[in-house]
């Protein structure tokens, strides 16, 4: 026994099996033995969102740092946004104006839709050539043609502002995070939570805070889009050779010198990439924020969500995916501009900037001009075309001729796979999930993973989220099974023929550019509201990971391996599944786990379509603005994501190991 | 002002007593405990990594001074502690009889500013600058204004032959031309000590030799202080004036190369020397035999045996072997000359 013990410890297949049986029989026999193990008692619950809403109330109500209020520090902020924001939605959307409220007199027109136009086209050339200037320009061209040009400035003027703040102070804090470990120590985990905490989540406080409107949206975005700039800047300052370092501290820079001179410009190229990745989020986030007052094309699809107006929500919906598209490329196009060539010193300031001269003079000549010609001031409403209806008549047409089909599948998915699974996950008794967790934390990455996995889900339990934590692992468990079965086939197929890879790659990185509110229009168009059509949107988003860390697997194995497999006579489907998918999995489990990451973000925005999980209650919060309670079901959400995420990655660093794999890629 | 006078008779510029770098947890400690003398067993006990034990060096005004060694003999590491970009653990580096280690931040960047220049073995380029932007930079970083600091730049783009380049970035350049912005960048402040870490370690053979010609020529003008760093045994014989070997952190020899060839401290610096034509280092007194009889004509004393061999070789009586003050030292004759060149031991060799 005493012997048998240890040696039964060390079999890491009898320990799951040991825990799986333990808790089973546990299960069973304690049923009314001791019911508050499965059901957590009310009276237990830890009022934790009370206390946040009470601490709420009194920073915006009583709290003062001596010379200022709470308040005070947030309406200056607020000030802070507000006049750059209405300075942009002045040049883009309304004319800038002098005066308050309705007593408000237009002094300039904004810029004209051709003026517009005639920027991004040259900002496009400039940046690469004139494919790229006619897919922008005609992006801009398509919104101003089908009627959407207004809404898309209003977005366009808050992305305008947002980025550029988000950039900045991503930068700062991530020079800081560079030169300070400390710092860096303190950020990363704030980091780390503000990626995973859902959208809605970020919200609630600040429509606490600062009122409902665009300066409250204004604020969502710039905190959502700058984690990534922090990441990329200590990415990119670290990247620099380590003699370019040297080399600046050796002509005695200081440390500002070393910082603006050498490191910042020296890593200019990976830095735009964290520019790109500010713009797309902000996007997405302008687009969420439409729920706390930001209008735009968000605000359209909410309301046309809202009044359940197929037709105007895909329009506006389709008008998001353009500008996303527009501005995704053009921002690549800026972050991999091939470096500078030699010019002719002799030329003049005009001659070698021509496309700056070009686009200023259009901008000029076209305001001149739309002030006598109303047509060129504002796209000629005669000409605009409205997909409004089309898209109406062939929802309805679709659900005339396919409804019986579309809800048999639905009604079979609720019934055969969605139902049973949800029961079963809300009846295991929460001890139990918490112990498995606890265990599968020890084994996969020692007792602090354990620690840390048992006591986030203990803190769901004890804040008394556990059954609607349990519905959101539901359904985001099976969207993630969903997504993995089709993308790691789909990424099987894209890395072993180069054509499709081609294709699916061009399909991957348009999806993923794509707000998340995007999804939801032609899922409620074709299923209606509820778990279902949660779960497609869901899957549909998440895909994308999977694909992408799948095919990059496969690519990356050594081609010495293969060329042994082949050696070794093994057929196709040998070579696939006893050398390509061993050797790949490390990787296909990180894409794994991103697709979890998206899944749980995507969960959220599907309350929108009637989900009764974490995400229902983040956005009940949002309606009643109950800072206490949006917080606390966005953590549990984040503790979810923390979890999975901290044990799989464990899981795919031990399988590296094991397979004397380096440990690049692995999340730190 | 040094022409003329013999190196080991000039100022010590630098010198680095006792210096230590060892990475990893407690160095400082466990040096201190070591009474700054622990054998490589105990570093390795400790999990330390002794990067350069123990190293004493001086380099004297005006010359070259190499510092050899294969990759990971920890020559990169001993030149960073000698410039202070990394902190040594332990020692003293004097520079101009002041000790840098005490230096404060401020005074560092002033020293650094204008009285030492590095070249690097990547060239360190910055991507977003022209040729001109890249050499006036360390001049713009001690705030001398535009017209001044491009004046200067283009003076030094001149003295390694990159005009008509001004303009051009760094990636539009070859290896060569791109070193070239990188020394000339390094003299754009008129250094006192300039440090070249394998500035030639990433050209090719042949670039490789032109830079190394260039190099030499640069320095009959300028007369530098030079530390070079370097992997190449051969480089090292042709440029240096004094070459330190470094083998697992360990300066092992310090000589000049004629000292190394003739009479090598270890086998491993005999490795180094085997194949070394001896007749591009061995000068006329190392061999010469004691004076006598009657000559042919007179060689100095310190020229190498491939500079006079040919007319040593062609004439039927020896030559005269003349000191610095024009006395006759020794002859030296054709068996001997021909014994150097065919590599066999010359029987007459002056004890080293």
């Amino acid at each position: 026994m005493n012997t048998a013990a240890p040696a039964l410890l060390r079999d890491g297949r009898a320990i799951w099996a040991l825990a799986l049986g333990a808790s089973i029989l546990f299960a069973w026999a304690t049923r009314d033995l001791v019911p508050w193990a499965h059901e957590y008692p009310r009276d237990w619950i830890w009022p934790i969102r009370f206390e946040i809403t009470d601490f709420m109330k009194w920073l915006i109500n009583d709290a003062s740092f001596g010379l200022f209020s709470f308040t005070d520090l947030t309406r200056s902020i607020a000030w802070l946004l507000d006049w750059p924001l209405g300075l942009a939605t002045g040049l883009l959307s309304t004319g800038l104006m002098q005066g308050q409220g309705s007593d408000a007199v237009q002094i300039t027109p904004p810029l004209s839709w051709l003026a517009v136009i005639g920027a991004v086209v040259a900002m496009g050339h400039y940046a690469r050539d004139w494919k790229l200037a006619a897919l922008v320009g005609g992006c801009f061209l398509y919104l101003a043609m089908f009627g959407q040009w207004n809404s898309a400035m209003i977005t366009l003027s808050s992305i305008v502002v947002a980025v550029p703040i988000g950039v900045a102070g991503g930068l700062l804090l991530g020079i800081v995070a560079y030169r300070s470990p400390w710092f860096e120590r303190a950020i990363k985990p704030v980091l780390d939570l503000m990626q995973t905490v859902p959208v809605f989540a970020y919200l609630v406080p600040i429509l606490f805070m600062f009122g409902f409107g665009p300066v409250a949206a204004m604020a969502a975005t710039i905190i959502y889009a700058m984690p990534p700039m922090v990441r990329v800047t200590m990415l990119a300052l670290r990247s620099v050779a380590d003699e370019i370092v040297d080399f600046g501290r050796m002509v005695g820079c200081t440390r500002r010198q070393l910082t603006w001179k050498v490191l910042v410009p020296a890593s200019m190229p990976l830095l735009m990439v964290g520019v790109n990745q500010v713009i797309m989020l902000s996007l997405n986030m302008v687009i969420i924020a439409s729920m706390i007052g930001a209008g735009g094309l968000g605000f359209d699809v909410l309301a046309a969500l809202r009044r359940l107006d197929i037709g105007g929500g895909l329009e506006a919906g389709i008008a998001i995916v353009v500008l996303a598209v527009a501005l995704d490329r053009l921002s690549q196009a800026f972050a991999t501009r091939p470096p500078p060539v030699h010019e002719d010193p002799a030329r003049g300031w005009i001659a070698r900037h021509p496309w700056l001269v070009v686009a200023l003079g259009w901008i000029v000549v076209t305001g001149l001009a739309g002030l006598v010609m109303p047509g060129i001031q504002a796209y000629p409403k005669a000409l605009q075309v409205t997909t409004g209806t089309f898209w109406a008549s062939l929802v309805e047409a679709i659900n005339v001729n396919f409804y019986d089909a579309l809800e048999a599948v639905k009604t079979a998915m609720l019934l055969g796979v969605l139902i049973p699974f949800k029961r079963f996950l809300i009846g295991l008794p929460w001890a139990v999930v918490v112990g498995l967790l606890a265990v599968a934390g020890w084994r996969l990455g020692g007792w602090r993973l354990s620690l840390l996995a048992g006591g986030l889900a203990l803190l769901v339990v004890i804040t008394g989220q556990w059954e609607k934590a349990m519905i959101t692992v539901y359904l985001c468990g099976i969207s993630v099974l969903i997504a993995t079965a089709i993308g790691v086939p789909v990424g099987i197929a894209a890395a072993e023929r180069e054509r499709l890879g081609g294709v699916v790659r061009a399909v991957i990185d348009t999806l993923q550019t794509l707000p998340s509110f995007v999804y939801l229009m032609p899922v409620v168009m074709l299923f209606r509201v509820g778990d279902f059509s949660a779960m497609i949107a869901v899957v549909v988003y998440a895909l994308a990971p999977a694909v992408r860390y799948t095919a990059h697997g496969i690519r990356q194995i050594d081609p010495q391996l293969i060329e042994a497999g082949i050696a070794a006579g093994c057929t196709r489907r040998q070579m696939l599944w006893k050398i390509k998918l061993p050797l790949a999995l490390p990787e296909i489990m990180l894409g794994i786990n991103q697709t979890i990451m998206l899944a749980l973000s995507m969960l959220v925005i599907t309350a929108l379509v009637g989900t009764r999980d974490l995400g229902q209650e983040v956005y009940i919060a949002l309606t009643k603005a109950d800072t206490g309670r949006g917080i606390v079901a966005g953590l549990s959400v984040a503790f979810i994501a923390i979890i999975a995420d901290r044990l799989i990655a464990a899981g795919s660093m031990r399988m590296r190991h094991r397979l004397g794999l380096a440990a690049e890629g692995a999340t730190a | 002002m040094d022409d003329g006078v013999r190196v080991e008779n000039r100022p010590v510029k630098l010198a680095c007593r006792g210096v230590w770098k060892l990475f990893g947890a407690d160095a400082d400690g466990f040096l201190a405990r070591y009474g700054h003398a622990p054998d490589n067993a105990a570093i390795a006990a400790a999990g330390l990594i002794g990067a350069v034990r123990d190293a004493n060096i001086e380099v004297r005004q005006g010359e070259i001074f190499i510092i050899m060694g294969l990759s990971g003999s920890g020559k990169s590491t001993l030149v960073r502690c000698l410039s202070r970009l990394i902190e040594s653990t332990a020692g003293e580096i004097l520079f101009e009889g002041r000790d840098l280690l005490k230096a404060g931040e401020a005074e560092m960047i002033e020293i650094r500013r204008r009285k030492m220049g590095m070249v690097f073995q990547h060239f360190a380029l910055l991507p977003h600058m022209t040729v001109l932007g890249n050499v006036a930079f360390p001049l713009e970083v001690q705030g001398v204004d535009r017209s001044r600091r491009e004046a200067r730049a283009r003076e030094v783009i001149e003295l390694v032959g990159l005009q008509g380049r001004e303009g051009y970035y760094p990636r539009e350049l070859s290896g060569g031309q791109q070193q070239r912005v990188g020394i000339a960048r390094s003299l754009a402040v008129e250094p006192e000590l300039w440090f070249l870490d394998e500035p030639f370690s990433a050209l090719d053979p042949l670039i490789r030799r032109e830079m190394q010609d260039e190099f030499l020529r640069l320095q009959q003008m300028l007369r530098k202080t030079i530390v070079f760093i370097t992997h190449d045994f051969d480089e090292a014989i042709r440029l240096a004036d004094r070459i330190a070997i470094m083998k697992d952190g360990r300066i092992i020899q310090i000589g000049s190369p004629e000292e190394l060839v003739t009479a090598p401290a270890t086998e491993y610096v005999a490795e180094f020397t085997r194949d070394i034509p001896r007749a591009k280092v061995l000068s006329a007194a190392s061999v010469m035999l004691p004076p006598g009889g009657d000559y042919a004509g007179q060689v100095s004393a310190d020229a190498k045996i491939a500079a006079i061999a040919a007319q040593v070789e062609a004439a039927d009586r020896p030559f005269a072997v003349v000191g610095p003050d024009g006395a006759v030292v020794g002859r030296i004759d054709r068996e001997t000359v021909i014994a150097v060149l065919v590599g066999r031991d010359p029987a007459g060799r002056a004890a080293p």
